[in-house]
């Protein structure tokens, strides 16, 4: 494989060095480095990071390929300067045996744009009534070891608690989409003044913030790991907060939109602003930025959701949940963390890499930009402003709610093992 | 108020005020002979209800036809949110059709919002309920109701219901009748208490202006006019309140609670009645009970919008106001706002 030479990049948002990748690992991090028979990319002014984990992407094959597909699922990931992304198991069919998540495995890898790395049902058909094989999924090809039903709650606290220790024996995570579904039936919103007004059903903070309860004194009861998804309360931030104090062993999850929207959005009510869980209140996004500063939320995930232009171009009720995210998330965080102040790049590193690898255990994702590294990197340049245009996405769906507002940053260049699957912001 | 008719919450008090002036004039087509004008001659208006309302919809088209508006019914029966693309669907059905206006009923809140603003249809929008958000002109009859019975049908001509006590009691939690009550009588200076149950009753209400209280007993001697909100049986079952008889108890109204409001209150009901459980059969057939008015009135106030709205070469109603004449005793003055359309 060729050499690249990335020069003068201010690796994590440092002081700018040249960065050498030669065979898919990073040989030499330094200052004033030859070029010889080397591609040189010129980076100064530019911020050079770890490439982005995903630890909650759906990719929406097989089944509904209309939406999304691997490949094109995978290069929204490179433009947006991931290099690996963990795929929901909320398709058709659903990702419970060994047989689907090496398919989606496979094509990952077939691809080459970025790693799959398949999450497993926690349940048979998501339906939370039979664990599914979650050992024999581990033991595949795709040696799965996040499980999750999102897209629906492990509601019955008892097959939660044996999820949970079930997936000790090789060091699982059980993730979580939190939320009470009696207390959510008919809900379409965050339930509060904006819910009261337009008569729209209404989706309560406690829903999730009590199944969120439960879960991390479920986890500390049977001593095993609980990852809590797309976070999006002050109070499940208090209890997270509370958990980890108390030596729980909990993770979380915030996604950009959470970071940056509200409630206020949906009276205008377009469905391009309808997800799960809902947008919340200034207070609520206030809290999530607070408690991915400090910790408390471990990581960002996108939750990218692709749906066709028709699920959405309708009425509100009618109107599927969910929005695209993976080329637009580095952008929110530099806006609503970094330009704010409350994250440095190393602190988004972190956040949007090194803390999803672990804990989904991507393996050569997630390392530092150090000598003998995978030399999986991605470019940002971190001045650019520029409105955001669906048009081009790569991503098959468009359902993205910052059409035409300015964000911050762009993600110039994305390596995988030391190949380049995004140049000068072009897919390769 | 723009060019469409949305929420109760969109109209000034301008607005309001000249929508019910407007209808007062309407309602006197109704005691002449040929009950009819030719304000909306040539134009068409479609009444999309994916929602039966055979009330509503009679009502509209009645205003609809008073008006001489070519009318088409729609009714989208058995379509339900879940094919969501039939709302688009038939609006572009419609916009090919070159449809004037459209009164949409639909049970999902915010879909004629959604089709005034999306695009996919240029016509004037009339929101006939949708979902649990509103009914802006159930609210206007409303308060065209009261606006007669307690401030007096010539005497309230340009006048607002300011410092009427309304209260409204029931499922306010389900009902776009009471979202748009509390917004047109708030604008239009009435004070309104909302009694219900504390399960009927929205989280987020305390934004709303409005008071709200859990004992009917107490507010009903304040009252000039008493509300009482459809509560559906199955609400029981999803565990709103313990039964039914207990929620009669609490909050219906029957002949000794009406005997504490002041006499000159009304009782009003947006129909139709489940007799027995919100209200007595003594309750509703005493002439305090004004249903058979909100009914008749209905009519009035939807030929009043659509006028405003579609009629002649004027602009929407906040703009300018169309020559209305407000003396009842000027023999033109029923004439006056139609006259443009009548050459
Ligand atoms: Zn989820």
């Amino acid at each position: 494989m060729s050499k690249t030479l990335i020069r003068g990049a201010k690796v994590l948002g440092g002081e700018p060095q040249d960065v050498l990748i030669d065979g898919g690992i990073i040989a030499e991090v330094g200052a004033g480095l030859s070029a010889e028979g080397a591609e040189v990319v010129e980076a100064a002014g530019k911020v050079l990071l770890p490439g982005l984990v995903d630890l909650h992407t759906h990719l929406r094959e097989p089944g509904r390929e209309d939406s999304e597909t691997v490949l094109t699922g995978t290069r929204a990931a490179a433009s947006g300067g991931y290099t690996a992304v963990f795929a929901m198991a909320n398709t058709f069919p659903v990702a419970d045996t060994a047989g689907v998540v090496e398919q989606v495995y496979r094509l990952g890898q077939e691809h080459g744009y970025c790693d799959v790395q398949p999450i497993g049902a926690v349940t048979v058909g998501l339906e939370g009534r039979k664990l599914a094989e979650l050992g024999a999924m581990h033991e595949s090809a795709a040696g799965v070891t996040v499980f999750s039903d999102d897209g629906k709650c492990v509601d019955d606290a008892v097959i939660m608690r044996r999820a949970l220790e079930y997936v000790k024996a090789f060091g699982g995570v059980v993730a979580q989409h939190a939320q009470e579904p009696r207390l959510t039936e008919g809900a379409q919103m965050n339930e509060g003044v904006v819910s009261a007004e337009l008569g729209l059903g209404g989706w309560p903070a406690v829903a999730e913030e009590s199944i969120i309860a439960r879960d991390v004194l479920l986890a500390e009861h049977v001593g095993s790991r609980v990852h809590i998804c797309h976070l999006s309360t002050a109070g499940s931030v208090e209890i997270v907060r509370w958990a980890k104090s108390r030596g729980i062993d909990v993770t979380a999850e915030v996604t950009p939109h959470h970071l940056l929207l509200t409630d206020e959005l949906v009276r205008t009510y377009n469905p391009v602003y309808k997800v799960n869980p809902p947008l919340r209140t200034e207070r609520d996004v206030l809290a999530l930025r607070e408690a991915l500063a400090d910790g408390t939320i471990d990581i960002v995930a996108t939750d990218h959701a692709p749906h066709p232009h028709e699920d959405k171009d309708c009425e509100w009720a009618a109107a599927a949940m969910g929005m695209v995210g993976l080329e637009t998330a580095l952008s929110v965080v530099q806006e609503t963390m970094v330009d704010t102040g409350l994250l440095t790049w190393a602190g988004v590193a972190e956040r949007m890499s090194a803390k999803p690898a672990e804990i989904g255990q991507a393996k050569g994702h997630g390392r530092p930009v150090s000598a003998g590294e995978p030399a999986n990197l991605t470019l940002v340049d971190t001045a650019y402003r520029g409105s955001v245009d669906p048009a081009g996405f790569a991503s098959r769906s468009r359902n993205t709610p910052y059409e035409g507002r300015e964000l911050p940053g762009r993600v110039t260049h994305t390596w995988l093992r030391g190949k380049a699957t995004l140049v000068d912001g072009k897919l390769t | 108020m723009q060019r469409h008719l949305i929420s109760a919450a969109d109209l000034t008090r301008d607005d309001a005020v000249l929508i019910l002036d407007t209808a007062e004039e309407m309602a006197r087509v109704a005691d002449r002979p040929i009950k009819k004008l030719p304000t909306l001659r040539g134009r068409t208006v479609v009444n999309l209800f994916f929602e039966d309302s055979t009330r509503t919809r009679i009502s509209f088209e009645a205003a609809e036809k008073r008006l001489s508006a070519d009318v088409i019914n729609f009714t989208a029966k058995g379509s339900s949110v879940s094919k969501g693309e039939s709302l688009k669907d038939t609006a572009q059905t419609l916009e090919a059709m070159g449809v004037d206006a459209v009164v949409i009923r639909h049970g999902a809140s915010g879909a004629p919002y959604r089709l005034a603003t999306s695009g996919w249809i240029d016509a004037h929008v009339i929101n006939a309920g949708d979902g649990t958000h509103q009914h802006p002109t159930q609210a206007l009859l409303d308060a065209f109701t009261m606006r007669r019975r307690l401030v007096g049908r010539d005497a309230g001509i340009g006048r607002d219901l300011d410092g009427r006590r309304i209260t409204i009691v029931g499922d306010v939690l389900h009902s776009r009748v009471a979202r748009s009550n509390v917004d047109l009588l708030h604008t239009l200076g009435a004070e309104v208490t909302l009694v219900a149950p504390p399960t009927l009753v929205p989280v987020g209400v305390e934004t709303w202006p409005c008071e709200v209280s859990y004992d009917l007993d107490a507010v009903l001697p304040k009252s000039d006019a008493v509300m009482m909100l459809r509560v559906q049986r199955e609400r029981m079952n999803a565990a709103f309140f313990p039964t039914e008889r207990e929620y009669s108890r609490r909050y219906g109204l029957d002949g000794d609670r009406m005997a504490r409001m002041p006499e000159h209150a009304i009782v009003m009901h947006p129909g139709p009645m489940v007799r027995g459980m919100e209200i007595t059969a003594e309750v509703a057939d005493s002439d305090r009970c004004t249903v058979v008015e909100q009914v008749a009135n209905g009519v009035s106030i939807r030929m009043a919008v659509l006028y405003l709205l579609l009629g002649g070469n004027e602009p929407a109603v906040t703009h300018t106001r169309p020559p209305v004449a407000h003396h009842p005793s000027d023999e033109r003055s029923a004439h006056t706002p139609f006259t443009a359309e009548e050459k």
